[in-house]
């Protein structure tokens, strides 16, 4: 299950649970990724909605492999600069497959993970479309097709 | 009847509609201009699977998702 959280992530609380539940579980290397909100474009924060049914079905996939233990926490509502919207750990024997991991599940989390991301600015969200990625099949309703 | 419901920026609330499959979902939600803009650009699933063809029957008590492009971290 992908652990949710409202606002910002509490970082290192959440990465010392971790690491505590899995530090005697065989695994030599634990490579954390903390995504934080930047300023940039005169932002005070993100907000974020998300999908959970079909959140956690596409974490299943990355939760049940045999070689490799992933951990991962999200965001909703607002997240003010500075603070972590997208936290996860990526566990493994030895560091190398452990990086491989952390870009494909990041890849595959920017992809096709069910979660919207919005612009706060002046207490109003503002959606991005640009930055957003289609879903497969996008546009299967769509009159044209 | 079938719950169909607008996920992320769509703004939209939940319908309930009385569709036996997804192409008469399809008629239905494009005869509404704004929602045919976003037809272009969203995935669909019916109980929380997406759906890659159209050839999908709906029977009372499934549930539709609209789903926009994502964008998570």
């Amino acid at each position: 299950m992908v652990e949710i959280f409202k606002g910002g992530i509490p970082v290192i609380p959440t990465l010392e649970r971790w690491y505590e539940e899995f530090k005697f579980e065989g695994y030599g290397a634990m490579i954390p990724f903390i995504g934080i909100v930047r300023a940039e474009n005169g932002i005070d924060g993100l907000s974020f909605d998300l999908y959970l049914p079909m959140l956690n079905e596409w974490f299943k996939k990355w939760a049940n492999l045999p070689d490799v233990k992933i951990m991962m926490a999200h965001s909703f509502g607002d997240v003010k600069v500075g603070e972590s919207s997208f936290l996860c750990a990526v566990f493994t024997k030895h560091r190398k497959e452990g990086f491989k991991y952390l870009e494909e599940f990041v890849e595959d989390f920017k992809a096709n993970a069910p979660i919207w991301k919005y612009d706060l600015k002046e207490g109003k969200r503002i959606f991005v479309k640009e930055r957003a990625k289609k879903l497969p099949n996008a546009g299967i309703l769509s009159k044209g097709e | 009847m079938v719950r169909v419901e607008f996920l992320g920026p769509i703004e939209k609330e939940p319908m309930e509609v009385d569709v036996k499959n997804l192409k008469e979902l399809k008629e239905l939600l494009n005869k509404n201009e704004e929602m045919s803009k976003w037809l272009k650009e969203c995935a669909v699933a019916v109980n929380d699977k997406i759906v890659s063809s159209l050839d999908v029957e709906l029977k009372d008590g499934d549930k539709v998702v609209i789903l926009p492009p994502v964008c998570g971290g």
